[in-house]
């Protein structure tokens, strides 16, 4: 069953790209969406297997075949299903499919739509296989593979120079993150001797009983530390985030499943998966959680200055990202899988329908000619305005409960020491105001006010623009992940707003799989103090103020201005690219050029090669000189040659015999 | 008297040999060749080897020889000018050559030294041959012929002359 | 008695002069009868070694020698005409057609 899950699209996948190209739009359509669509409902019908076993034992775990098998290292490809892998392949499913729905509507026309669909559901297989993956090894294919997969999709549109360049831009910055995702893994290897994780884990549960303290850098951290830098590149924190924003020249719905809902977060899985061993490092944790709270806020700033819709989108996955793994640091795994989850939800309802957009005003996607759209596109609105609201994290929409969740953790945390808990919280609380700031200035300047996009076609003359709103293909995916977007939320419902009656579900759920987060020594809790309820309302009701303030502000703010003046610091995000540009990669082209190319490759391997031919060629023109055509010259070589047999004979051995 | 006719034998025939070397016109060549094929039949005779000894004559001396003299006149060959050798080398090469290999094969020689075995009579004797050839080595006998005949073909083929 | 390596060193002699008759000579003819030199040493040689160890093998061999030398001398003195229309010369050092 989870073999079927998984192959179909990887099948799909294959189809398409041998003979799609023949086949009209509408069988490509449906045997890429099918697929889809088939995996979703089969892991459905896993999930509630998987439901029906007691919290204790809900694990399904199928070997598919037997892949390494050299001296100790036993490597075989088997499927994991537990309550995580559970949560994920029911969104990443689901969310896949719409997504693919949609595709179907945005990418109308074009003439790779076969390309499209095998790339995606190349895609999808990838992912799940990340995601069902029963070891490291396994795991570390399907992590390669949505890397491939996000290059050949943002490079979709390969005769733009721009397009290749950040494909390639991707590819490379998530492999330097998978350079240390690899270096942990064989550090795995080598200490444990296993690369199954509920080995892995079973052992580390076993023989280290102490979490690794704040500042020590012993074996688990830097494990973790390794693993965690493959997490980096992945998921875009800082310092690897730079690809994130230019793979938006993709094709929006790859924008949307893939550097929001899905790939990007297998980062934050890979850290779930090994919570047992995350658990036992606090430098590891603290770290996380500190860089997720910095990316957090740094690329909310980034966000509130671009005008490209769906940069703004891109910074504002890797912001929420950031909220991701700010709750892994602190221990709240469940919180982070929670959003995920929602995260998902309305980020995908975000990029569809920022897509709507962009195709109704053919393919424009600078927000300063836009405007005014809310009249011709009402349903896009509508459902833009659940992904917004959810995202800013007011209730009742889902981003509420679980951003809420996070900063409430990370206010109590016990992974990190008072002071720094209490900053952390700050940080997440600051980005959530800038969250509702830049969404607000999103939503406002696209939607709301005086319609500038009949400046697009004054240079092009001819038709008058009028959007209309997208076929239903396309809207139906929209409502579908909106309604998501506003009720998917209850599942993770904390404990407080019921006074403690009702757990939170989510959580109860996925806690088992999950390792409980370790208690810094100092930590308040460890002297026995727990906050309560009333301290966590407290929190949540001063969040949503602040958050509130700030949206009506922003609106009040943006619709007055729409096209205000930016920060060139934030527009240019920092500089960050200029950066890393001068700091890597001039002296690589110019070491390159200069060194590897000219003496290396001309001067050593042309050389050896050229001179093996130059050899050959010296040798023959010598031996050359045998071929006389002169009878008497071959005279004298068979002579002399007689004459060193008969020698070899007399002198060395071969007695003639004689009787 | 047997040391008396080796003696004359073998200096005929290597005077004869030198001959055939030193001599600038092919048909004092082959006619010192002839000289030292019927030296050599004298050895043949010594050793008891009386039916090679005549075939040497028929055969050797009175077809392959005259074979040569024919070609000769045919050809019309002058005697050899001394002309500007292009490649001197091979003539320097082959005096010490020579030495070379008439050290070796007289070192092989030498080995015989321990072996001296009476000199046979009779062993070559006509009938006695005759018999082997039939029996024994009927086969290659056979293919000889067969030889005999491809050679004579391949000599007609090659020289004729080229119809117009 | 002679001993057995007397006639050996002639044959030996007969052969060695043979062999730098094929070296010196330029002129084709020349050149194959000094091989028919050699080829006659070597008969010798097998006679030799015949009659000494009473053994009539040799001798057979020395016959179908002399019937390959036959052959080989006919064969051979055609292609000399052969050349020798081509060229008008019996120079062997003119012949070189197949230098490389």
């Amino acid at each position: 069953m989870l073999r079927a899950l998984v192959v179909m699209p990887l099948l799909a996948a294959g189809i398409l790209g041998i003979f799609g190209r023949r086949w009209s739009e509408r069988v490509i359509a449906a045997i890429g969406c099918g697929s889809v669509g088939l995996s979703m409902l089969l892991a459905l019908y896993a999930f509630i297997e998987l439901w029906r076993l007691p919290p204790e034992h809900r694990v399904i775990h199928e070997p598919f075949f037997s892949w390494i098998a050299v001296g100790s290292l036993q490597v075989d490809w088997g499927f994991h299903l537990d309550a995580l892998s559970g949560v994920y392949i029911l969104f990443v499913t689901f969310v896949g499919f719409w997504i693919h729905v949609f595709s179907v509507g945005y990418m109308r026309g074009d003439p790779g739509y076969a390309r499209f669909f095998a790339y995606m559901n190349l895609f999808m297989f990838m992912m799940l296989v990340l995601v069902l993956a029963d070891n490291f090894l396994v795991m570390f294919v399907g992590w390669e593979g949505v890397g491939l997969c996000s290059y050949l999709l943002i490079g979709y549109y390969f005769d733009r120079a721009y397009a290749a360049s950040a494909a390639k831009k991707a590819f490379i910055v998530n492999r330097i993150g998978d350079f240390g995702f690899a270096l942990g893994i064989i550090l795995i290897f080598a200490t444990f001797g296993t690369l199954r994780f509920s080995e892995v884990m079973g052992i580390i549960a076993a023989r280290f009983p102490e979490p690794e303290a704040l500042g020590e850098i012993g074996l688990l951290t830097t494990i973790a530390l390794l693993l965690f830098v493959g997490a980096t590149g992945k998921s875009a924190q800082i310092p690897l985030h730079v690809w994130l924003p230019d793979a938006m020249a993709g094709p929006t719905p790859v924008s949307a499943l893939i550097h929001a809902a899905t790939m990007v977060t297998a980062g934050v899985y890979m850290i779930a998966r090994c919570s047992e061993l995350y658990a036992r490092s606090l430098t590891a944790l603290f770290l996380i959680a500190f860089v997720g709270a910095l990316t957090a806020l740094f690329a909310a700033t980034i966000g509130l200055a671009q005008w490209n819709i769906k940069k703004v989108l891109a910074y504002s996955t890797i912001s929420q990202l950031g909220y991701m793994f700010l709750a892994c640091g602190v221990g709240a795994f469940s919180a982070a899988i929670f959003h995920v989850v929602t995260h998902a939800f309305f980020k995908a309802v975000l990029f569809l329908g920022a897509g709507s957009v962009i195709v109704a005003l053919h393919h424009e996607e600078d927000m300063r000619r836009m405007g005014g759209l809310k009249r011709f596109m009402p349903l896009t609105y509508g459902t833009m305005l659940c992904g917004w609201l959810a995202i800013a994290g007011l209730p009742p929409f889902s981003g509420f409960f679980s951003k809420d969740e996070i900063l409430w953790r990370t206010w109590t945390s016990p992974t990190v020491p008072e002071p720094w808990g209490r900053l952390l919280w700050g940080m997440g609380f600051a980005t959530a105001i800038l969250t509702a700031i830049y969404m607000t200035r999103l939503i406002v300047v696209t939607f709301d006010g005086q319609e500038r996009f009949a400046l697009l076609t004054e240079g092009q003359g001819s038709t008058a623009l009028t959007p209309h709103e997208s076929p239903r293909v396309m809207t139906i995916p929209l409502l579908v992940l909106a309604a998501l977007s506003i009720g998917g939320g209850w599942i993770g419902l904390s404990e407080a707003y019921t006074g403690g009656r009702v757990a939170n579900w989510f959580e109860q759920f996925i806690g088992p799989a999950l390792a409980s987060p370790p208690v810094h020594p100092d930590h308040l809790s460890a002297l026995g103090e727990e906050p309560g309820h009333g301290m966590e309302l407290g929190l949540a009701a001063a969040t949503v103020l602040a958050v509130l303030a700030a949206l009506l502000g922003a609106r009040r703010f943006y619709r007055r201005d729409p096209l205000r003046r930016v920060p060139a610091l934030l527009e240019n995000k920092y500089y960050v690219d200029e950066l890393y540009d001068a700091l890597f990669v001039r002296p690589l082209v110019r070491g390159s050029t200069v060194f590897l190319w000219r003496v290396f490759d001309v001067t050593i391997i042309d050389g050896m090669v050229n001179g093996v031919a130059a050899s050959v060629a010296a040798c023959a023109a010598v031996l050359r000189r045998l071929q006389t055509g002169l009878v008497r010259s071959y005279v004298v070589m068979i002579a002399i040659g007689a004459l060193i047999v008969l020698g070899y004979f007399i002198f060395v051995g071969g007695r003639i015999p004689i009787r | 008297m047997e040391r008396a006719l080796f003696l004359i034998f073998a200096v005929t025939a290597i005077g004869a040999a030198l001959n055939v070397l030193l001599r600038r016109h092919p048909l004092h060549s082959a006619l010192a060749l002839l000289v030292m094929l019927g030296a050599l039949t004298g050895f043949y005779v010594l050793l008891g080897a009386y039916f090679l000894a005549v075939i040497q004559v028929v055969i050797y001396a009175g077809a392959i020889l005259v074979l040569f003299l024919f070609v000769i006149m045919l050809l019309n060959v002058r005697a050899e000018e001394a002309r500007i050798e292009r490649r001197p080398y091979v003539r320097w090469l082959a005096v010490p050559f020579a030495a070379l290999l008439g050290a070796e094969i007289i070192y092989l020689v030498r080995v015989f030294e321990e072996n001296p075995s009476p000199s046979g009579t009779s062993v070559g004797v006509t009938e006695a041959v005759g018999r082997e050839l039939l029996t024994t080595y009927l086969l290659p006998f056979e293919l000889t012929s067969i030889l005999i005949l491809i050679a004579v073909l391949g000599a007609v083929v090659l020289a004729r002359r080229e119809r117009r | 008695m002679i001993p057995i390596s007397w006639y050996l060193a002639v044959a030996a002699v007969l052969f060695t002069i043979g062999t730098v008759t094929v070296f010196v000579k330029r002129n084709a003819i020349a050149m194959l009868l000094g091989i028919e030199v050699m080829l006659n040493a070597a008969n010798l040689t097998l006679v030799t070694f015949s009659s000494y160890f009473r053994e009539l093998a040799g001798q057979i061999m020395v016959f179908f020698v002399m019937v390959v030398a036959a052959a080989e001398a006919a064969v051979g003195l055609a292609i000399v005409i052969l050349l020798f229309r081509h060229r008008e010369t019996l120079n062997v050092d003119e012949a070189q057609a197949l230098r490389l």
